[in-house]
């Protein structure tokens, strides 16, 4: 089973590389860009498909492949649009 | 007195750690490996710059995860002082002992000075040989030391004096010409809710000896002992 996590910084978090690749953008003529968010993408490749594998990955989601105090994380499955994304949570002190 | 300094996969100041630890009168460090399960020996854990696990993925989110790591927490958690520097700092975060998260430098650059940092409270475990507002001159080397925390934390954090160290100019004045990285608020360090807990972003190891051009790193782990010391007299 295949899956994808699309790890991007928090809106309130300041993204100087996604600054540096919006100008970029920008002088190569499209001024019209806003905003862009540099993240990262991690394809996930899964042997079998036990009953709890999602809920499985998305605890990893949060506290290996993201950091919920900078970082917001979508999991897809086989390319289909994520049915949840992560918000902050608490755990830390 | 015994430190422990742990070595990851990656760590590259461990052994700067051990030396300056080692020039401190009646102090004596111990390398630990990753896969140590039990810092039972020691009285103090120091957490060294570097790259473990190569920084993959983020900084510190695979080293939290080595097996000494529970012992960390466990004896964080029992009290113990923890030093995390640089690199240990970040993974202190990952953990979940320190609050916040270290980001990209704002200026997408590695930064490699000397840098000055305020010292805001006096009475920590780890700077309490230093009067408040003294200025500490220490060296940074990092790509990812921008400090990040939301506004709640970051009141939190105020509220309860445990902003240790902030990145200030020469006349001591934050100022944000001063700050290397972009951290929120020049933080340079902070504390844990219980104070033994310690984190900060320039090296103490690298500024241990007057012929590196500062010894003022010296003055943390000198503290970190006078605060161990007060602890076993008042214990007997």
């Amino acid at each position: 089973m295949k899956f994808k996590v699309v790890v991007t910084p928090k809106k309130a978090v300041l993204d100087p590389q996604g600054n540096a690749v919006r100008d970029a953008m920008r002088h190569l003529g499209m001024p019209e860009v806003q905003s862009v968010r540099v993240g990262k993408c991690l394809e996930i490749d899964v042997a079998g498909g036990s009953v709890d594998l999602e809920t499985r990955l998305h605890g990893l989601c949060r506290d290996l492949l993201s950091n919920p105090v900078i970082e917001d994380y979508a999991l897809e499955r086989n390319g289909m649009a994520p049915k949840t994304t992560a918000r902050s949570r608490s755990k830390r002190r | 007195m015994k430190f422990a300094v742990i070595q990851f996969p990656g760590s590259n100041c461990d052994q700067d750690c051990v030396a300056s630890i080692n020039g401190i009168d009646g102090l004596r460090a111990e390398l630990v490996w990753h896969k140590e399960t039990s810092l039972r020996d020691f009285d103090a854990i120091v957490l060294p710059g570097g790259f473990a696990y190569g920084d993959y993925l983020r900084c510190g989110a695979i080293a939290r995860f080595s097996p000494i790591m529970r012992a960390v927490v466990s004896d964080a958690r029992a009290g113990k002082l923890i030093l995390g520097t640089c690199n240990g700092f970040q993974i202190l975060c990952e953990a979940g002992l320190l609050p916040g998260a270290l980001a990209r430098n704002q200026s997408l650059r590695f930064v490699c000075e000397m840098v000055i940092t305020r010292v805001e409270v006096a009475d920590s475990a780890f700077t309490h040989g230093c009067a408040e507002g003294s200025l500490l001159r220490l060296p940074v080397a990092h790509g990812e030391g921008r400090f990040f925390a939301d506004p709640a934390t970051l009141r939190e954090l105020n509220a309860q004096r445990r902003v240790i160290l902030r990145y200030a100019d020469q006349q001591g004045r934050v100022v944000p010409e001063a700050n290397p990285n972009g951290s929120v608020e020049n933080i340079a360090g902070i504390c844990n809710r219980e104070g033994n807990v310690f984190g900060l972003m320039p090296h103490p190891d690298r500024a241990a000896d007057e012929r590196l051009g500062s010894a003022d790193g010296a003055k943390i782990f000198r503290s970190m002992v006078e605060t161990i010391a007060g602890q076993r007299a008042r214990a007997a």
